[in-house]
């Protein structure tokens, strides 16, 4: 049982890193970005692309796959989205949903539509166990390198959020744009970092994820209602909303498909829509802001 | 007064142009034979688009799940032709009915928050059916789907023939049928409150319109069409798979009625005409890679703007 806990842990943070870019993006400039998992799915391929081609170790390529779908996200960033942010909820979600589509079918094109595999390292293969009987607790080393990371992730990001110059104007931008930039804030700049940095999280998400998530060209449209979920529950105002909402997601998924198998994917979906009902703008709320 | 209320009514008339393209639609599968197949499936989609026009159009609600009730309406049809009787027109009532309760039930969870909350529950509904038609193998077939459902004649009378021209005229009558009930509905003075709502909820809701109820049984009513579609679908190909759930098939209906336009009757079928015969002509030259045009059309679109990519020489006009 604890195993289960462990691994939905693990998951949880993975779409933690996933999801927590298109959160920021959406609190920031009120943006559905439904391409957000494309760009997840750009960083799996270039780890994939590096370590088969070129035999680059695992641990460069999680910093290459931030840093390469960072710079995609800033090109997409500059000719294409910033003419979206002030049209209309459908016209954004038509527009990343074409963009999807396109990723999809120009990977499909490059690199064959089957699941990529990558070797991890030697001293991520193995697994710990600890404890006996009912409260034994299997930890994969990969699952436990996972919880690392991204709990240093989160914690990073929160404290840059709390207690930097940079997080101090994001916040601002985010509860009242025009505000914010009568106040000599750049709010386009800080904008087009953040996009950045949520593109390039994501990128190392896919990363980390092709080991639990697998990596095929249908990846944005599959885990799509993954990262809406975790932004919808979470709510758009914190770190923490997003990360409660990864973990309860993650928890509950593996537990859901161990325990409870014929029921699939149907408990998230109903916990969703459950927690939807009860809390329509998510769990954490932001308060004060526009 | 007598001329007011005639020039109120003049945009509800019919014009001349709405009755000359209805004759050609009607009598379609006659001249055109041999399309019969692609006439079935364009007048399909064409009635799946009107019934989200109804929500999205005409009431400005956002939906990323439609399939939901256009693959609920399928099963329930397949279902109903396989246990029950093999009768189309009462095996359409009966899906069209079935979608009517589960877009009720449904409208209750779209009533709050705002369009991105919107989006995931629709999104969320139609995947919990695609999940249940996945798993509840004894009864919906499982990944297989329902294969070979066997009808019989329609009005006791026309047998569906294996060149498809039975279905296309079934497929025709009904969706001409449920055209003129939409028509009515959306030029009625029920249709005007819904602009209202979609213009402005909250003067709407001053000035004593029941914003939630309509908002209801509008989503009720375009469900239930939406599952007649669906219930066509699988009656006319003898077949339902969890397929008819899918996301693409969600996203794609969204992009047909942008593509003719929305909130306007004939947005749903001009786009649904426009749609099919690209697929049609791309999928012929290029079968894997249609989504990838799909989506830079779509881009495209978005980013010039409609009206701009339809009426290039607007490029010119003065702003």
């Amino acid at each position: 049982m604890l195993t289960i806990l462990f691994d939905g842990i693990a998951y949880g943070m993975l779409l933690f890193v996933l999801a927590v870019g298109l959160s920021v993006t959406m609190g920031l400039m009120n943006f559905i970005n439904l391409a957000h998992g494309a760009f997840a799915m750009t960083g799996g391929y270039v780890t994939v692309l590096l370590m088969q081609r070129m035999d680059v170790p695992f641990l460069l390529c999680l910093p290459a796959a931030f840093i390469s779908t960072a710079v995609l996200g800033v090109i997409f960033e500059r000719t294409l989205y910033r003419h979206m942010y002030h049209r209309s909820h459908l016209d954004q979600v038509l527009f990343s949903i074409g963009l999807t589509f396109m990723s999809v079918a120009s990977m499909t094109y490059a690199m064959s539509s089957s699941q990529q595999i990558i070797q991890l390292p030697e001293w991520l293969k193995g697994r710990t166990e600890i404890g006996e009987g009912t409260w034994v607790l299997g930890m994969g080393h990969y699952r436990i390198f996972l919880i690392v990371i991204c709990a240093l992730l989160a914690w990073g990001l929160q404290a840059i959020l709390t207690h930097s110059r940079f997080g101090s104007r994001l916040r601002a931008s985010v509860d009242d744009q025009r505000v914010a930039a009568g106040l000599g804030i750049n709010v386009n700049g800080i904008f087009m970092i953040t996009f950045a940095a949520g593109s390039g999280l994501a990128g190392l998400g896919g990363a980390l994820g092709i080991e639990v998530l697998g990596l095929d060209p249908s990846f944005p449209l599959k885990y799509l209602i993954y990262f809406l979920i975790v932004v919808a529950v979470g709510g758009t105002s914190s770190i923490t909303g997003p990360l409660f909402a990864a973990l309860l997601l993650g928890i509950a998924d593996v537990a859901g498909k161990y325990y409870i198998p014929q029921m699939g994917a149907f408990i998230v979906y109903t916990l969703m829509i459950v927690i939807l009902l009860w809390r329509p703008h998510g769990l954490f709320e932001r308060k004060g802001g526009k | 007064m007598e001329s007011a209320s005639l020039s109120l009514q003049a945009h509800s008339r019919w014009k001349h142009l709405e009755t000359v393209f209805w004759l050609f639609a009607l009598l379609s599968p006659w001249l055109l034979a041999k399309h019969a197949l692609i006439i079935n499936e364009i007048v399909i989609v064409a009635l799946f688009a009107l019934s989200l026009d109804l929500i999205l159009g005409y009431t400005g609600i956002v939906s990323l799940g439609h399939a939901a009730f256009f693959g609920f309406g399928a099963y329930s049809a397949a279902l109903f032709a396989i246990h029950v009787m093999p009768d189309p027109l009462l095996g359409l009532l009966f899906g069209a009915g079935i979608s009517l309760l589960l877009g009720a039930l449904c409208s209750v969870l779209i009533l709050r928050g705002s369009d991105l909350t919107r989006l995931m529950v629709t999104l969320a509904v139609a995947l919990i059916l695609k999940e249940l038609s996945n798993k509840l193998s004894w009864l919906t077939g499982g990944t297989d789907g329902l294969q070979g459902v066997m009808m019989g004649p329609v009005l006791g009378k026309f047998d569906f023939d294996i060149r498809g021209i039975t279905a296309a005229w079934y497929s025709l009558a009904v969706t001409f049928l449920l055209f003129l009930l939409i028509r009515r509905l959306v030029h009625s003075p029920f249709g005007a409150t819904l602009t209202a709502i979609r213009d402005n909820r909250l003067r709407a809701m001053a000035i004593g319109i029941p914003v939630s109820t309509r908002i209801a049984v509008i989503y009720s009513i375009s469900a239930a069409i939406a599952g007649a579609a669906g219930a066509l679908l699988a009656q006319t190909s003898s077949f339902a798979s969890p397929d008819v759930f899918a996301f693409d098939r969600s996203a794609d209906i969204l992009l047909i009625l942008v593509i003719g336009g929305t909130g306007w009757l004939y947005g749903g079928i001009i786009g649904a005409i426009v749609f099919k015969l690209l697929q049609d002509v791309i999928s012929s030259i290029t079968p894997e890679y249609w989504t990838f045009w799909i989506g830079a059309f779509l881009i495209a679109l978005v980013i010039v703007g409609r009206e701009r990519f339809l009426y290039p020489w607007k490029w010119f006009a003065k702003r």
